[in-house]
Order: C-alpha cells, then structure tokens, then sequence
C-alpha cells in the first residue's frame, strides 16, 4: 500500500558540480505551468491517492525552494487539495540555506510543512565553492534563528565527505560545526562523481583529485564514532539522528514501502510496479495535458526481486531486516530463501542476526554494496 | 569438356598470390582487382572482401585462405581465367602461406613505397622462391607523400636479387596502376602444366567444416580431371570417397561440372572428419589412382602454450566443443587436457606464436561466448634430471624441484629484425635485456639495417613485440625462425596469493633476473587484482624462498550512500553491473582474481614505467 508522496522541483538557480538529478536552470522555465500540471497530474493517481494511506510527503528536487514565495504557495495549496493528509505525519521539504526566507518558512509552516531538509554539504567556505553552492555558513545560522521563530519541529542537514582535495580536519571541523549547532538530525553522504556532472569531466580530465577509498573509509569511521559520542542514534548507512527524529520518509525506501512519485523524473512504487517519470519538461507537461501520467518507463517487480530488493534496502537500516515481517510478507522464511547466501555473511562476520533481524556488522557497513550482491540471485 | 578443349583453357589459366606485409595493401589490392575483373559487382562490394571473417575485417589480418576464380579479359582480347589465392601475413602462419603458394605459379610482391621490404615479407619471398615461383614486384601506395619508389625498387633488387624494373608503381587505394597488374599476370605468370587426362592429382591445400555438407576441401588440380561421382582416393590414409560437388568461389561458392588441369576449387564428399582430408595430401581417383603422391608440407609444430580454462567451471564441456570445431579449420592448433589447483579443468594448449593464440581466444569467447582465463603463454622446456631422464615440460607449474634438474634447455629463435639506422641503439639494447646474442648486422640501403640476434623463444613470446614496436616507434619490422635449443640457467617462480600456491601463475625465469622479476610481478599483481574482503599478501618464491612481496589491501569503502530520491532501480543497477564485473573473474582459493592478472607476467619489462 502507498505510503508516500514525493514530489518533485527540477529547478536550480545554481547548478551543483556533482549533481546529476534531472534539474534545469530556473530561469526562462515554464514553472508556473510546470506547478499547474503536478496539480494536474496529482488527479490522475487520484484513485491511488484515495485508498493511500499517506504518511509522508517529501518534495525534493533541484530546489523546492527556488520558487517565487507565490509559486510556492501554490504548489502547497495544490497538495492540500489532492493529497489526503489525514494519516500525514512528516511533511518534508527540502531547502537551499540561501534561498530560505522568515516568509518562505512562515508559509510553509501554515500549510503544515513540519521538517526542512537543508543541503548545506560542509561548513568549510572553500569547498562550498569547489561544491559549486552558493550559501554561506551565515545562510545557515540564519535559517536555524528562523526555525526557532517559526517553531519548525524539525531540521535536517545534508553533510559531503569524499571531497575534492578534502583533509580529514575539514571533514572533523564541518561535523563539530554541525554538533556545535545541536542539528537534530544529519545525512552525511559520501561523494559519488556520476557521469554528466561537471565533477565527472574534471575527473576524466584528470583534474580532480579524490581523497581516495582508504581516506573515505577512514571518514566514514570518524563519522560513525563521532555521531555515537555526540548523542547521535545511526538508523542508516548514511543518516543519524537523535532518537525519535528518523527520517519517515527516508525509512519508507529502507522499508521497501510504497510511494507514488510525482514531477519530472520523479520514480515511484505503486501496486508492485516501479516507474519512472519523463525527464523533460515539454514530455511531462504535454502528457498531462492529454490526461495520461507522464510515466517513461515502468516494471513490475517480481516476487523475487521483491525479496532482493528486501534485503539491499533493509540491509541499510542498522535495525536490519525482521525475519518475521520477511516471513509474513513473502510466505517464505528468509533463511530458506538466502540460506546459503547467510551463512555464508555470518562466516564472513559480514551481517549477524540478533533479536530475529538481520543486520549488517559494523564492517559489514563499509562494503555494504558486496553484501547486497548477495542477494541479487536473479 | 574434351582433353583438347581443357587444354586450350588450362593455357589461359594463371594462379597467383598476393605476398605483403601487414598494412602494405595486399587486402585493397585483392579487392580492387576483383571489382576490376567484375567478379564482384560494385553493390556486392563490401571492403577488404577476401577476409571474410569478422575477426579479420575488424583486425586487417587474413588468417584463413581464400581462393577465388576471375575473368579478365586482357588486351590480347583473350579471356583468361584467374585465381587468386589469399595468404596471411603474420608470421604465425608461415605454414599456410606455404601451401597456398604451392598452389600458384606466380606471386604479387607488394611493397610499400614509403617503407620498403619489411622482415615478414622478405621470409614469404623466400617461400615463394623456393617454390619456384614468379614473382611481380609491385610497388604500393605511391600517391603517398612521403613514396620513394626509386629507393624501394633498389631495395627490392638488393635485398631479394629481383629484377625490378618492370615493377608495377600502384596505388590499390586510388585505383592505379590496376589494369597494368592485371596484364604482367597474363604475361609472365605461367600458365598451369600438366595432363587432364592424366591421372587425377589434387593437392590439399584447406578445408573447413560445415555442418550441412561435411568437409569442404579446397584443392589445387595438377594432373587429371574430378567430377561429382567420381570415387575418390585420399593417397596418405587411402579413404575412399564419392565426390558430390565440384565448384570454385567467385567468391561465392559455384557448382562446376568438373575441375580439371590449374582449377583451384573444392570439392565435397559427405567426409564427416576434417581429419579424413589432411591439409598437404593428394586426393586422386579410386579407378585410376596416380603412383605417387604430390610433395606434401611439413606439418609446423606449435611454438607456444598456454592454458585455457573457463571461468564458469560447468562450462568445461563447452569449451572442449568449441576447441574441436576450431582445430577442424585450423590443423595447428593442439590441445590436451589440464587440470590447474588454482583454475580447474581446463585445456593446455599449443599455438603457432602469440597472434594465432590471441585469435583462438577471441573466436572461443565471442563465437561460442565462453569466457576464458588464458594463463600466461609458455615455451616448450627440455629438462634432463639428476636421474639421466629427459622430459618436455610446457608448463612452468610442472618444473620438477630444482633438486631434481640436472640442466634445462630452452627454444632459441633467431631474429632478424629490419629498422631505420636510428634505432639501432634501442634494438640492441631491447635484444640484450631479452638475453640475445648478437650474431650480425647488414645494411640494406644506406638508412636501413637488418640486424641479427638469436633470442629465447620465451623471451619473444612475452612481450618483445610490444617493446620493438615502442622502442622503434613502430619502424621495425621482425620475423624470427627456430633454431634449437640451448641450455640455459632456469628457474621455476612461484606465486603465492594469501599464502596458497597459484600454479597458474607460475613462470620459468632466467636466474639472473629472478630477484628483480619477482619484484617487478608482485607490484604488477597489486595493481591488477582489485581489493578484497580481507587483506592478500602476494609472494614471489623461488622454491621455499620468498623473493618478493606486497599486499594487495582490503575494501576500505564500498557502499551505496547516496538515496538517489527513490530510484531504486538505479540502485539495483549498479549492484548487478559491480556483481557482473565479479563472474570475469576466477576465484582462486577465497581470492578473485581478474583474467589480466594472468598475463601480468607478459607485462614485466616495461622499464620506463
């Protein structure tokens, strides 16, 4: 059953230099009209809407916050109207430090947006720059002074490690900045240069240096020990938390939970099918236009698949996966399906199982992606 | 046809041969004459047409023969009938050019007229000179700027003792000089001797299997005349046959009613066997059979081996299918089974040089889509024990201890290797660290010399041909033929990875360059095995002796934190492509190890990185 809405705002006033959503430079876009068809196209899932029962909202993007205070407004106004918010217990949206204004937050307040997702990536002016962002810590310690006037429930920051040319002290000074602030709750992701990003040519010119897999594990360490003694709970491979404040949507992925997908290349989970949205603003507005979703591609996902997918998603979380809630959702016992497969990991001291979960071991979380392998037997 | 009829026609029938170096044109060259005669139309034309396997198209190389029959009508206004038998250039395939020679009367000597006779070509001159064949310089390329045809016709009278002034100036690719080939051929080639009514003699020279007609035998006629019934003879294993069809390639396959004197053609005769149509014999008739049998060839003994095993160890059977339809078209390949502790079951297996056995590998992975991890190649070794037995070893995990060897002979070629005076610095200072003795040194024109080394074989199969290749910018040119074998101070090295000996990895080693080489590999093997789980030391030993030794480190960081918004899919994706980039490798104990690493002994001597 759908548990979610995400929703998505392929606008950017800056571009990031290892971004590869699908986004566009906000300027000369249509995104009024691109506002008016995700209203549109929210009636199209309105059958799904109606038998959803929907948790979370996250919109994300791009920036959410590169719209004009109206569009903003508008696009909030459109989601009061169509998306049923009775079971709604996280609203989230995700912000630019610099493009956050006292009223921006008031409105967003009004229409129940109860957590910011703010990417502000490191405290460390010179990488900002390397990053391609435009904000500035001030930014930052603004937002947070607005969040206390506008009793914002609950704030998150997004944290970059793996950085180019980063040192380990810059790493250590952006997470005791970010402990110094008392955020709630931080995302620390380690960087990954995609292919069509400005940071992928640099590398494949051989003008970007990365601090390499030995420095990055190392980070990584340093994270997770630092998150424990600051009062941090880790619930995810890449996202802590003080207790109570996880990221709903977020575990909606992990969980492998339904969630209906909504903007330009936005993907969602519906009914066991997995789609993905057109990417291009033309293609997703002219569908809508002609009253069908403006979905590209989709796949049914098999029971099989179903149970990897299980496994790699839920591997994630540190609680692991339940065998039970496996057992009651596939009518098989995990360990009859991956038996072979575990035993294997609990050799390797890769993954152990404790309480009836089973879940990655502390080394088991730096080469998470060789015990997912695992379980892709199809 | 009457006998006087075939012998009118056998007059105006001339066989001939392409010789040239690789990139010299002689493929260009084959195709514009073709257009020319219009034995292909210019819709039919498809480039270089005579290489007709995809392998040759995409590497510009002729590994199999072809034969194919023209009509030219020349200025004599007489129509003359052509085959035109291709032959491969490399130096792995002496063999088959000898017996396609051996099916002409005459060669085209094609010769580039910027860099004059390369070593390769001037060894398939001599061929053709021992056949007793005319040969046709022409001299190639020459609307290139930098075409001297003066100096290459000089060189090729100096060099070879051919009398070049009638050499053709061409230029396959711009179509010159075409229409004068096509006339010296009718002029000087002569035309085929011998008697249609005599009996029959056909010379061998290929065959290929195809599943629906059995062997396809390609032949040369000498004497007499075969048709579709006739009972033939194979006059080596004296197996008799009934012949079905006769036919020559234009270039396609096309029936004849007979082949007769100076035919070069096939025949099928529902044979199951390749091996019932040996490549060299002569095929006569089981009614009149001819008293004595064609000069055959001398059957060329592989030079180099080396392990095939495949990764998927269930596809074992596969491989074995895949290594018996090759050999049915290629005779010198040779394989026996293997087993390795580190690899499995597998093939050992025995190529004429290391281009023959980089083809087979590719032709196994891509036509039957078995992938393959081919073990570094290996020479034959002779060894004589402390008990006074000598044994062949040609596979360095099979050296008997050191306490057990008496003395160890190896293969030597001489080398001969032409390059611009330039280089002859860098070549001699390559051929010493490959341990050669210098024997001489000629100048073949005032700028160009033929230099004279005999070297190991195994120092050859490794990777001289890249290093000559980066030491003399690519101006050499090489061929080397086989002289014996010399004793010399060997050594086994074995590799260990976690601990465990990896007998696939194991090389023999001069004494004197042990220490340094297994310094050299370890690093190598670092560098080409990714991380693992765990930490793997990797050792080079000399019996119990470690010599050498490095760590490859364990996984620091792998796993997925980005959330992607979502797109689980794409999540998903990239868990598949990094296990898919696992099944190319072999696991070797609790280790995966990539097909390169196997090589990395070939990649020792690269002294500038």
């Amino acid at each position: 059953m759908v548990r979610g809405v995400y929703i998505h705002i392929p606008f950017c006033h800056q571009i990031c230099n290892y971004c590869d959503f699908n986004k566009f430079f906000f300027q000369n876009q249509p995104v009024d009209e691109y506002i008016e068809a995700l209203g549109q196209e929210m009636v199209l899932w309105a059958d799904d809407l109606k038998n959803a029962s929907v948790e979370t909202i996250f919109i994300g993007g791009g920036t959410p916050t590169s719209l004009s205070v109206k569009q903003l407004e508008r696009l909030l106004a459109l989601i009061h109207t169509h998306i049923p918010m009775d079971s709604l217990v996280e609203f989230t949206s995700e912000a630019n430090p610099d493009e956050l204004t006292l009223e921006k937050m008031q409105l967003m307040r009004k229409f129940g947006v109860n957590r910011l997702s703010m990417g502000v990536q490191t405290f460390d002016q010179e990488l900002l720059q390397v990053l391609g962002r435009t904000h500035s810590n001030d930014h930052v310690y603004k937002v947070i002074e607005y969040a206390k006037q506008t009793n914002f429930p609950s704030i998150s920051i997004d944290l970059m490690y793996g950085l180019p040319n980063q040192t380990m002290d810059q790493w250590k000074a952006s997470l005791k900045e970010a402990f110094r602030l008392n955020i709630p709750h931080i995302s620390a992701y380690s960087l990954l240069v995609e292919p069509k990003t400005i940071f992928y040519n640099l590398l494949s010119k051989g003008k970007l240096t990365l601090p390499g897999e030995d420095l990055e594990a190392e980070m990584y360490s340093y994270l997770m020990d630092e998150m424990k003694r600051n009062g941090y709970a880790q619930y995810e491979i890449s996202n802590f938390a003080y207790k109570g404040i996880e990221s709903k949507h977020n575990l909606l992925y992990w969980d492998n939970d339904e969630y209906i997908g909504l903007g330009a290349g936005a993907h969602g989970y519906v009914n066991s099918v997995r789609y993905s949205n057109h990417g291009p603003l033309k293609k997703y507005m002219h569908t809508i236009e002609v009253d069908e979703k403006p979905i590209m591609m989709q796949k049914e996902v098999s029971q099989v698949e179903k149970m990897e997918e299980e496994m790699f998603l839920g591997l994630r979380k540190n609680e692991g996966v339940s065998l039970a809630r496996f057992e009651q959702r596939y009518g098989q016992a995990l360990q009859g399906v991956y038996g072979k497969e575990i035993d294997e990991l609990l050799e390797k001291e890769l993954v152990s199982i404790e309480n009836n979960f089973i879940k990655l071991t502390k080394r088991g979380r730096f080469v998470g992606n060789e015990v997912f392998q695992y379980f892709l037997t199809s | 046809m009457n006998h006087e009829e075939r012998l009118a026609r056998q007059k105006k029938i001339r066989n001939f041969s392409i010789i040239a170096h690789i990139d010299h044109g002689k493929s260009t060259l084959a195709d514009r004459i073709l257009e020319k005669t219009q034995t292909v139309t210019s819709r039919e034309m498809q480039s270089q047409l005579l290489d007709s396997m995809d392998l040759e198209r995409e590497r510009g190389i002729t590994i199999k023969l072809n034969a194919v029959q023209l009509t030219y009508t020349a200025k004599d206004g007489e129509e003359y009938i052509f085959h035109l038998i291709d032959t491969p250039g490399h130096v792995d395939f002496t063999y088959e050019v000898s017996r396609s020679l051996a099916a002409c009367e005459g060669a085209i000597l094609v010769v580039d007229a910027a860099q004059g006779i390369e070593a390769q070509t001037l060894a398939n001159v001599y061929l053709a000179l021992d056949n007793d064949l005319e040969i046709l310089p022409v001299i190639n390329k020459i609307d290139l700027p930098a075409a001297d045809p003066e100096r290459v016709k000089k060189e090729v009278e100096e060099v070879i003792g051919l009398d070049a002034s009638e050499a053709v100036h061409a230029s396959a690719k711009a179509g010159i000089g075409i229409e004068e080939i096509l006339e010296q051929i009718v002029e000087k080639v002569p035309a085929p001797v011998g008697d249609p009514s005599a009996p029959l003699k056909a010379l061998i020279f290929d065959s290929l299997f195809d599943p629906y007609r059995g062997v396809i035998v390609y032949i040369r006629i000498m004497e007499g005349t075969v048709k579709p019934g006739d009972k033939i003879k194979m006059m080596s294993s004296g197996k008799e046959f009934e012949v079905v069809e006769t036919g020559v390639f234009t270039p396609k396959a096309t029936m004849r009613s007979e082949l007769t004197v100076g035919d070069v053609g096939f025949l099928t005769a529902s044979m199951k066997h390749v091996g019932d149509s040996s490549v060299g014999d002569t095929i006569t008739l089981a009614s009149n059979p001819a008293t004595e049998a064609l000069p055959g060839y001398r059957k060329m003994n592989p030079m180099v081996f080396c392990g095939l095993y495949p990764i998927d160890n269930s596809k074992y059977v596969d491989l074995r299918d895949a290594l018996e339809k090759l050999e049915l078209n290629d005779s010198a390949l040779e394989f026996e089974p293997e087993t390795s502790q580190a690899l499995g079951f597998g093939y050992r297996c025995g190529f004429l040089g290391l281009l023959h056995m980089e083809i087979i590998q590719e032709r196994i992975e891509r036509e039957f889509k078995i992938d393959l991890i081919t073990t570094a190649p290996s020479v034959i070794y002779d060894v004589k024990l402390t008990s006074g037995e000598t044994i062949k070893v040609d596979n360095p995990s099979m050296m008997p201890e050191v306490q057990k060897v008496d003395k160890i002979e190896e293969p030597y070629v001489k080398a001969s290797i032409m390059v611009p005076e330039d280089y002859v610095g860098s070549v001699m200072e390559l051929c010493q660290r490959k341990r050669g003795n210098f024997i001489t040194m000629d100048y073949l024109s005032a700028a160009r010399v033929n230099i004279i080394y005999e070297i190991p074989l195994s120092e050859i199969v490794y990777d001289f041909f890249d290093a000559l290749k980066s030491s003399t910018k690519g101006y050499a040119s090489f061929d080397y033929e086989l002289i014996g074998y010399k004793e010399s101070k060997l050594v086994k090295m074995d590799i260990l990875l976690n601990s465990e000996k990896v007998d696939a990895l194991s090389f023999i080693v001069h004494k004197d360059f042990a220490y340094e080489r297994g310094k050299v590999i370890v690093e190598k093997l670092k560098a080409l095995i990714p991380r693992q789980q765990f930490e793997v030391p990797v050792q080079a030993a000399i019996g119990q002796k470690i010599v050498a030794r490095s760590t490859i480190k364990s996984i620091g960081k792998n796993v997925l934190a980005k959330c992607y918004g979502g797109d689980i899919s794409r999540k998903r994706k990239l868990l598949e492509k990094q296990k898919e980039g696992k099944k190319r490798m072999k696991q070797v104990g609790s280790v995966e190890v990539p097909q390169e690493a196997f090589m990395a002994v070939l990649k020792m001597d690269e002294p500038n990185k």
